[in-house]
């Protein structure tokens, strides 16, 4: 494998009002496509207006022409680095972000450490931060460079290290969404692709809560999961119950959930913007070390909470006489029903705790990393990964598969995937996995006759 | 407000080019959906596995362009073979997931950095539309008020309606035989065709396979029409707008997907169209505090997000389907 | 056909009635099969035989493994063990459309009509050899449009004689829980099965209807072909059966002709548990029947 010695960042800081051509936009069939997938975005368009634009650029990288750096997150701030925040996006394939500031000024640009690829540091002091004064009237197209700084050679075993940290973690919040899904899946047979859009709805109302309302982030949080499982009992009466009782199949239930994340996911653009926003604590933190390994304060915090929550419910759907209830109907439906259990309340029951968990991995997502409209559609996929992996409609299998994707995705790089398209790895495992197991690790096989 | 450049957006797109690649993804779709019940979520990688043979071929090996073309058909039947033997035997959700990461699998590989000597990087690949521009017999473009096309479009247009009359052609005849009979009663139930000796699996992936080609048909000719292969094109929403075509049409019907596809992109160009005049100007009709013209975009999504629900629930069958006929319920 | 039933029964009649007992011109043989579900042995069958040209009836009590055997000797389950053979043929790893090509063709319990397609397409679907099957072929009409006119006369003639020649045009998910039953049984017949395996062919019937389809149960036999069914009604079973296996638990407990089997203890155990004193014919057949409804209904409302 070959390691990167030294990186050469630098940063090319561009401001301009109206200057840019009006054509980088223009449509000219209309296509209604959001991009999906993938951490960087393909291509940030110029915001048009006052923006500023910044290139980060890997000096070291590529032969000669230094190669742009996607996926590193930057946010603009005015006038200091806890002013007001103007926008927050990720670079794309061209190393470039765009966010549009109001007028003339002192920006902060803010460059987030922790989404810089493996390998690849900031020179100089490391410093994440830089400040640009913004005169209009004049374009300017500034230039400068961070600095070099010699990165120190890293070991095959922290690679390791680092994508095992980072795989439990994107783990865990799969696990939380997944866990979720598959209560679903496993009570009314509901293939949900609406399920993204439920984590998205926990972190978007973590924002609400937080930047509107100005709550903590941690009062925030609580409450979003409270509005999530608000929203998946106002779901179920409202849609997918009367569905069940018209006797509308599974797979037009399917659709029904494609439409609903269509609907969903444009509202929520709607609403919120097409940009990545911030909360307002814990958006940026050093990690400590504890023994070889390094984890920020919001890091152990995340891992606690799912840790706990997964372990509760868990817990209690071995034990309570509900998550008795909800296994049963899991199982068998109909003799339930026939053996007087109420199955509409048991899944009313399962949709509130299902869409709970799934606000959580929500929010957690959203103190993580950022809130964006489509977050949990990109995460979606896998999540389905994860419960298919472990076999559909499978607690347990829910829970194992989930952690092997996140770990897949985030170790992936180590053993080769490029780390662009780290997710690949995860995919392809999966279509492996089930050319020798069908039914997922735990899952059962089915009946016929 | 300019009702002419709404009622030209709209009419101008049922006919046009993105309507064409639609219809032919749609159509592969009614194959494997509409009547074999499959429940293929990855049309776009059937798509971008033939756009992007052709593509290499033609940009990368610097091969002939017809070599192309077989390539990119090639590819998508490769494609199916590889997805078919480990998920046809599956139940029908596992062909869905598998599909649909392979999709994403093929989008994220072509758009790679790592890979941007042979597949372009995001940008995609350009410069393999020369031969087929040069057969363009049009002197010029029409403009017939209602709608109007430019000299390429024109081409386009031609090339690729009778593409989709030969597809549909073609389903009309295998789907009134025998060989669809049992491709139908698979969709109803394939232990009861399995227990009747027929071997089901190869049906199955003989109808993922000709879909597939449909599919790869729509990928090839999406990039002829535009001029560059660009990975993002072939995304899994992609894959659920050609489902709500072939919905809007009637799943297992000939014409279902075409029909589909055209009033599809007629709502979706229509309704965008008008919502951007709408928000346009100084004093748009929509004031800015409801919707700017950023956001009025997003309305024809989300009119689509619910056109589909409503759709799937009180019309099943598609707007010209039969209710007993319909493919989709039960498991 | 009298001459017909005591040919039958004759061949029958030095058989012991010991589980398993080998039969003088055997259509399947198998031994040791056995599948388990988890920790339950839902089968587990030493040694099975089933003569050629009789009706044998499978009888048990829920739960007794009667599909899951139906299953596995049609290639639609895979054993844990166990080896079978059809006419000679074994059929170890044979996938389920082959086993159904060679002869030996089952119906469901919980019936699989194709209910989107009309009756006369279900039954065209049964024929066998059809050219127009074949992709290449199927495109043009001409290649297989003669051999269609002949399988639907075939298939015309089959409706007729179950009486369902009245729903031809209709669609399959139309017809009732007794009528789905008599368009399996008449679609299994276009395929021209040497052995015919019945699941629960009488479940949900009325009883109406019930008599005509004893009828042709037994004409099948007269036909020259083997009927392999699973019935909980004991009267029918008497009525038309040449061979009885009884199982329970997975295994073989009780073989004989009708009579014998329902005075015999084993049976009368497997089926009651303790409760020795009752009849046999009046074990819950009600019951069993109420059950097979309600699957039925079930089935229904799902599709
Ligand atoms: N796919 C399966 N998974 C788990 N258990 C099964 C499965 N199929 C059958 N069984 C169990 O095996 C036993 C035998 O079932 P079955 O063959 O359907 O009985 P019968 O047809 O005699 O009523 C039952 O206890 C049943 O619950
Ligand atoms: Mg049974």
């Amino acid at each position: 494998m070959r390691l990167r010695l030294a990186a050469l960042l630098a940063a090319a800081l561009g401001t301009s009002l109206l200057l840019m051509p009006a054509t980088a936009m223009a449509e000219t069939t209309p296509t209604p496509t959001p991009t999906t997938g993938g951490a960087a975005p393909d291509k940030n368009p110029i915001v048009e207006g006052a923006n500023i634009t910044v290139t980060l650029k890997d000096l070291n990288a590529g032969k000669g022409e230094p190669k742009p750096v996607p996926g590193v997150s930057l946010t603009v701030f005015k006038d200091s680095a806890t002013g007001e925040e103007q926008g927050t996006q990720v670079t794309d394939q061209t190393g470039r972000v765009s966010i549009g500031i109001p007028g003339n000024g002192k920006y902060v640009v803010v460059l987030d450490p922790k989404t810089l690829p493996d390998g690849v540091k900031l020179s100089g002091k490391g410093e994440t931060t830089k400040t640009v004064q913004v005169k209009l009237a004049s374009s300017n197209f500034v230039q400068f460079q961070i600095g070099a700084v010699v990165v120190e050679k890293a070991s095959l075993g922290s690679k390791i290290i680092d994508g095992t940290r980072s795989g439990v973690i994107s783990g865990l919040l799969i696990a939380l969404a997944a866990l979720g899904l598959s209560l679903i899946f496993g009570t009314t047979g509901l293939t949900n692709f609406a399920h993204g859009e439920l984590i998205t709805f926990g972190a978007i109302a973590t924002y609400v809560f937080n930047r509107g309302f100005g709550l903590p982030v941690i009062a925030a949080g609580v409450l979003a999961v409270v509005a999530s499982a608000a929203f998946g009992f106002l779901q179920d009466r409202g849609l997918w119950r009367p569905l069940r009782n018209r006797g509308t199949g599974l797979i037009a239930m399917m659709i029904v959930s494609i439409g609903l994340a269509l609907f969903m996911r444009s509202i929520f653009q709607y609403g919120f913007g097409g940009s990545t926003k911030t909360l307002s604590e814990y958006v940026v933190q050093g990690r400590d070390s504890y023994g070889p390994i390094d984890l920020s304060h919001k890091e152990i915090a995340i891992v606690l909470v799912s840790v706990l929550t997964i372990a509760i419910t868990c817990i209690a759907m071995m034990r309570t006489r509900l998550g008795k209830a909800m296994r049963a109907v899991s199982d068998n439906p109909a003799l339930s029903a026939s053996s007087g259990l109420r199955v509409d309340g048991v899944i009313s029951a399962v949709w509130v705790l299902g869409t709970a968990l799934t606000g959580l991995a929500g929010v957690l997502l959203a103190v993580q990393q950022q809130v964006n409209f489509q977050m949990g559609f990109n995460l979606l996929l896998l999540v389905f990964a994860g419960v298919t992996l472990g076999g559909l409609g499978t607690i347990w299998g829910a829970l194992i598969g989930s952690l092997i994707i996140g770990l897949m995705v985030e170790l992936g790089p180590v053993f080769g995937v490029p780390a662009s398209i780290k997710e690949v790895g995860a995919l392809a495992v999966l279509i492996l996995i089930l050319l020798v197991r069908p039914q997922g690790i735990l899952g059962k096989a089915q009946r016929i006759g | 407000m300019d009702f002419g450049t709404i009622i030209d957006a709209a009419f101008s797109a049922a006919f046009g080019p993105q309507a064409i690649v639609f219809a032919l993804a749609a159509i592969g779709l009614n194959v494997h959906f509409g009547y074999t019940g499959l429940l293929n979520f990855g049309q776009a990688g059937f798509m971008s596995i033939a756009a992007f043979g052709l593509a290499v071929t033609v940009v990368t090996w610097d091969l002939p362009f017809w070599l192309g073309i077989i390539v990119g058909m090639i590819a998508a039947v490769i494609l199916a073979l590889i997805l078919g033997v480990p998920t046809l035997r599956l139940r029908a959700d596992y062909l869905a997931i598998v599909t649909i990461a392979t999709s994403e699998i093929l989008r994220l590989v072509f758009g790679a950095v790592e890979f941007k000597d042979t597949f372009g990087g995001s940008n995609g690949l350009t410069g393999f539309v020369r031969p087929y521009q040069n057969l363009n017999p049009y002197g010029g473009g029409i403009d017939l008020g209602i709608v109007s096309f430019s000299r390429n479009d024109l081409w386009s247009i031609t090339v690729g309606w009778s593409l989709v009359a030969l597809c549909c052609l073609l389903v009309w005849a295998v789907m009134r035989s025998p060989w669809g009979r049992v491709l139908k009663s698979i969709r109803e139930d394939e232990d009861a065709v399995r227990s009747l000796g027929k071997n089901v699996f190869a049906y199955k992936m003989q109808a993922l396979v000709l879909g597939g080609l449909f599919g790869g048909l729509a990928g090839i000719f999406h990039i002829l029409k535009q001029g560059s292969a660009v990975p993002t094109d072939f995304n899994t929403t992609f894959t659920f707008y050609a489902y709500a075509a072939l919905l809007i049409g009637g799943a297992a019907r000939v014409l279902g997907p075409v029909v589909g596809s055209m009033i599809f992109w007629f709502l979706i160009a229509g309704i965008g169209s008008f919502f951007s005049e709408a928000t346009k100007g100084s004093s748009p009709v929509i004031p800015d505090w409801i919707m700017t013209s950023d956001q009025s975009s997003l309305i024809r999504l989300i009119l689509l997000g619910l056109g589909l629900m409503l759709l799937m629930i009180f019309r099943p069958q598609g707007i010209f389907g039969d209710r007993r006929e319909i493919a989709i319920d039960g498991r | 056909m009298a001459a017909e039933l005591s040919d039958a029964r004759a061949a029958l009649a030095g058989v012991s009635n010991e589980p398993g007992a080998p039969k003088p011109d055997p259509i399947i043989t198998g031994s040791n099969i056995t599948r388990t579900f988890g920790g339950l042995k839902a089968v587990d069958v030493e040694k099975i035989e089933i003569q050629r040209g009789v009706i044998t009836a499978l009888i048990g009590p829920n739960g007794a493994g009667k599909t899951t055997l139906f299953n596995l000797l049609t290639g639609f389950d895979e054993p844990d063990s166990g080896q079978w053979a059809f006419n000679g043929t074994e059929l170890g790893k044979v996938p389920a459309f082959k086993v159904a090509r060679l002869g030996m063709v089952r119906t469901f319990q919980l019936t699989k009509v194709l209910a989107k397609l009309t009756v006369i397409e279900n039954m065209r679907l049964g024929a066998t050899g059809q050219r127009g099957e074949k992709f290449f072929s199927a495109i043009f009409k001409s290649l297989w449009s003669s051999q269609e006119d002949a399988n639907t006369k075939r298939a015309d003639d089959l409706l007729a004689r179950f009486k369902l020649d009245a729903k031809r045009e209709d669609f399959a998910g139309s017809l009732s829980g007794g009528q789905r039953k008599l368009l399996e049984m008449a679609r299994a017949l276009m395929v021209d099965p040497e052995l015919i395996m019945l699941d629960e062919p009488m479940a949900g019937v009325n009883p109406a209807l019930k008599q005509s389809l004893l009828g042709h149960v037994k004409s099948l036999r007269d036909e020259g072909r083997t009927v392999l069914f699973v019935e909980h009604d004991m009267d029918m079973v008497r009525d038309i059966s040449d061979w009885v296996i009884v199982m329970a638990q997975g295994q073989i407990v009780a073989e004989g002709t009708p009579q014998s089997v329902m005075a015999d203890q084993r049976v009368i155990d497997a089926y009651l548990g303790a409760h020795h004193d009752t009849d046999i014919t009046e074990i819950d057949v009600e019951d069993l029947e109420a059950e097979a409804d309600a699957e039925l209904d079930a089935e229904e409302k799902k599709a």
